[in-house]
């Protein structure tokens, strides 16, 4: 155990640690919600069609 | 725009395929094992490693790490080039990460069933088979980013995200938990002791869940159920911002596995609150994969992937509500040590994983032997099977939880526990251990038929070594224009790293404070260290897996109190390389064992006789007999070894303790030896069993008393 505390010993203010934390996810949050709420439609309507642009299986034949 | 063509290598994921379907139909056989040894104890014929506390780690990873980790590989293997429109970077790479794979989990079966164990839930690999998963891991990761980094599309799709925050994460999660020090090749002791050893464990112990059997799998939603549906995703802003939350959020949730414990408050606070908003992105995660159905719902009635896809993921949003709700300490102080946990991992495990692999596999064979799946009857029969099978193993255990808990809560009008004794709690239980076996037949005669269907769909196919695709040069795409989240897509590195940085937060807010600030652990003048002979002892606890059943944690309620003694404070643990709290509670717990005024206090020969035939001194006990405890010798050359790195680690042993230890251990090992003579049990003192009497004697008495057995 003193191996571990020993590393972190060096490290001031823990405190502010969770407030830091806090802020970034808070601030990372809005700035996605922002992103996301901006995306033209074309732009997500490719992305979404992603998976199903490999289809050159023509193999829902298989299922039936 | 020029198209380059390139092929897509099917042999990787055919042999992943192959591995999923083994290990899963293993794990889960060893799975059913250990439920029938519940009700038979005498099942294991007392062969040592066919015993419960060694078949049970066996069972839970292989489910975890082989059965979902080959399903994982088997969907990134598929999804990945076809998602990037490259082939995977290296087929070298992709052959070491299969056969490593496969060799980690060979020689965790060599190992784990023979008791070389570290002593902690789903972290139980020795160190040399720890370094292997690390290597293998990262020939994994790279093989994926240098993928992404080949890749032809200029977005790389949301499932993608999952599958490198599931590597990055993971890595992280591995190497953190499994520091330990060597003793010798498959021996060694964790860094960390006590709360704090338990704080890391289940910061680790938790995201496994998370990011082994979560976020890959949310990644494979993400991309088989547009396949099978042939829709696209219900809302793909939704994912991002499903993505990114739950990365975050769940990293913090660890603490919720030890509410009521030792853990300093603010800890457990911690893990309540995020658990509690992890609702919303994982309900977020499973609308969004439902909704990918809607216009569909009439091919989900006929189609077995869809419906095993339906079901997967609703298993998801019940286990991922139940997830927060168990957080509750509430309801925690309810439903912690129960079988009640049981039933809520298996309801992921069956359901979210089991049939998500399923529907993957159902849909990927006909397509990768060309070929019309043998039987849909059969694949419906399956699907059946797998529903009801794991609907009838966890209702019962549900049961079970609720009533055992709340019988070692009652107390009578006088005052008194009403069940005092806890083989009452057990026998209430048991019929429902015999519908949980029931459940788990079910489901392995579901795979069964899976297996069949396959192997006939195999025989009328052909198999497709390569399929050729085509797509431009990714660099003739570029518009220049890209900002915000748009750059972080299109830079795959940096997307590893911010990945990273996302999980390291929650670790670190967690960490640094926990080991830091010494009044989250207030030290205790009294508890020393363990004798030579105790620490010996606790190995051979530690190589029966008996905390898999058995805590080491008395909560602060008055009905534990009542029951076992003194509630169990952080400073008790310091020299616990690993901690033993445990997670459930099959029989008592221990922590009190050894104090004599506790009610739970029993002699020296009470623990020979139960050890050599627990039925003799419990009649309807369900734990399985340990003979060989007594006929095995201690092997005492060890411990000059053990206290020195003991002492590496912080334990203050004296100088010069290690050379002395051995005739301590010996000296304490014939007193033991003399009190059981006393009560006619003539018992050599240097047998096995002996150290881990005197182990279960020390437990817990250093705050009441400085005379336990032994010179400290």
């Amino acid at each position: 155990m003193k191996i571990v505390t020993k590393v972190l010993e060096g490290v001031a203010d823990i405190q502010i640690f969770p407030i830091i934390g806090l802020i970034i996810f808070f601030t990372l949050f809005v700035a996605l919600i922002i992103h996301v709420a901006r995306m033209s439609r074309e732009e997500v309507e490719e992305y979404s069609h992603l998976p199903l642009e490999d289809d050159n299986d023509k193999s829902n034949v298989h299922d039936q | 725009m020029e198209l380059q063509k390139f092929a897509y290598d099917n042999r990787l994921v055919r042999m992943f395929m192959y591995a999923t379907i083994l290990w899963g139909l293993v794990g889960m056989l060893v799975g059913l094992t250990v439920a029938l040894e519940l009700i038979f104890p005498h099942m294991s014929a007392s062969i040592p490693w066919l015993s419960f506390g060694r078949l049970r780690p066996l069972h839970t990873n292989a489910v975890i790490f082989a059965f979902v980790g080959n399903g994982i590989f088997t969907a990134v293997y598929y999804s990945t080039p076809r998602l990037l429109k490259t082939p995977m970077y290296s087929e070298l790479l992709g052959k070491i990460h299969f056969w490593g794979w496969q060799l980690i989990i060979v020689s965790a079966a060599l190992t784990l069933p023979f008791g070389y164990t570290v002593g902690k839930e789903y972290a139980e690999l020795e160190w040399p088979i720890d370094l292997a998963i690390t290597i293998i891991w990262v020939v994994f990761g790279l093989n994926l980013i240098m993928t992404m980094v080949n890749r032809r599309t200029k977005h790389i799709y949301v499932a993608i995200w999952f599958y490198i925050a599931t590597f990055v994460t993971v890595a992280v999660l591995h190497v953190v938990n499994s520091i330990n020090f060597p003793v010798s090749f498959l021996k060694s002791y964790p860094v960390y002791a006590g709360v704090q050893d338990a704080l890391v464990q289940w910061w680790y112990g938790h995201n496994a869940v998370a990011f082994f059997l979560t976020t890959p799998y949310l990644g494979l939603m993400y991309y088989f159920i547009p396949k099978a549906a042939n829709r696209p995703v219900y809302s793909y802003r939704l994912s991002i911002i499903h993505f990114w939350a739950l990365i975050f959020l769940y990293i913090w949730a660890g603490p919720h596995h030890l509410l009521y414990s030792s853990l300093p408050d603010w800890a457990q606070a911690l893990g309540v609150v995020f658990s509690v908003m992890l609702i919303a992105p994982s309900w977020g995660g499973m609308i969004n994969g439902l909704l990918t159905l809607r216009g569909a719902w009439d091919k989900v009635r006929e189609d077995p992937v869809l419906k095993m896809f339906v079901v997967g993921v609703t298993a998801y949003g019940m286990s991922t509500f139940e997830g927060p709700m168990l957080s509750l300490k509430s309801v925690n102080a309810l439903s912690h040590f129960t079988d009640w946990t049981i039933a809520h991992v298996h309801i992921g495990a069956l359901g979210w994983n089991g049939m998500l692999t399923f529907g993957m596999l159902y849909w990927l064979w006909p397509r990768l032997f060309n070929v019309k799946l043998y039987s849909r009857g059969l694949a419906n029969a399956h699907f059946w099977l797998s529903t009801t099978g794991m609907l009838f193993f966890a209702i019962p255990l549900y049961f079970a939880g609720f009533t055992q808990s709340l019988m070692w809560k009652e107390f009578t009008e006088e005052g008194f526990l009403k069940y005092p004794n806890f083989i009452e709690t057990v026998v209430q239980i048991l019929p429902m251990y015999y519908i949980r076996a029931l459940g788990g037949t079910l489901y392995i005669t579901g795979i069964l038929l899976m297996i069949y269907n396959l192997v006939k769909t195999t025989q009328a196919g052909k198999f497709i070594p390569f399929e050729e695709d085509q797509a431009p040069a990714l660099h003739v795409q570029h518009h220049g224009s890209d900002k915000g989240h748009r750059v972080i897509e299109s830079k795959p590195v940096l997307f590893t790293v911010l990945s990273l940085v996302a999980i390291l937060i929650g670790g670190i807010v967690e960490f640094v404070p926990m080991f830091m600030v010494k009044s989250n652990v207030p030290t205790i003048a009294s508890v020393k260290p363990y004798t030579p002979l105790e620490l010996q002892g606790r190995d051979i606890y530690l190589r029966e897996g008996c905390y898999l059943c058995h805590s080491q944690m008395v909560r602060p309620f008055r009905s534990e109190v009542e029951r076992y003694g003194d509630y169990t404070k952080a400073g008790e643990t310091v020299y616990d390389h690993p901690f033993q709290f445990g997670s459930k509670r099959t029989g008592p717990d221990l922590a009190r064992e050894g104090v004599k005024t506790s009610p739970v206090y029993k002699p020296a020969s009470w623990h020979y006789n139960h050890f050599l035939d627990p039925q003799r001194v419990v009649a309807q006990s369900i734990m399985p007999p340990y003979p060989w405890l007594i006929k095995n010798d201690l092997d005492i050359s060890t411990t000059p070894k053990k206290i020195r790195v003991m002492q590496k680690l912080g334990v203050p042993y004296p100088e010069g303790y290690d050379q002395k230890a051995n005739d301590e251990l010996m000296k304490q090992a014939r007193e033991i030896a003399g009190t059981l003579r006393q009560s006619g049990i003539e018992v050599s003192e240097n047998k096995e069993v002996i150290a881990l009497i005197a182990y279960i004697m020390r437990l817990g008495v250093d705050i009441h008393e400085n005379n336990s057995l032994g010179q400290k």
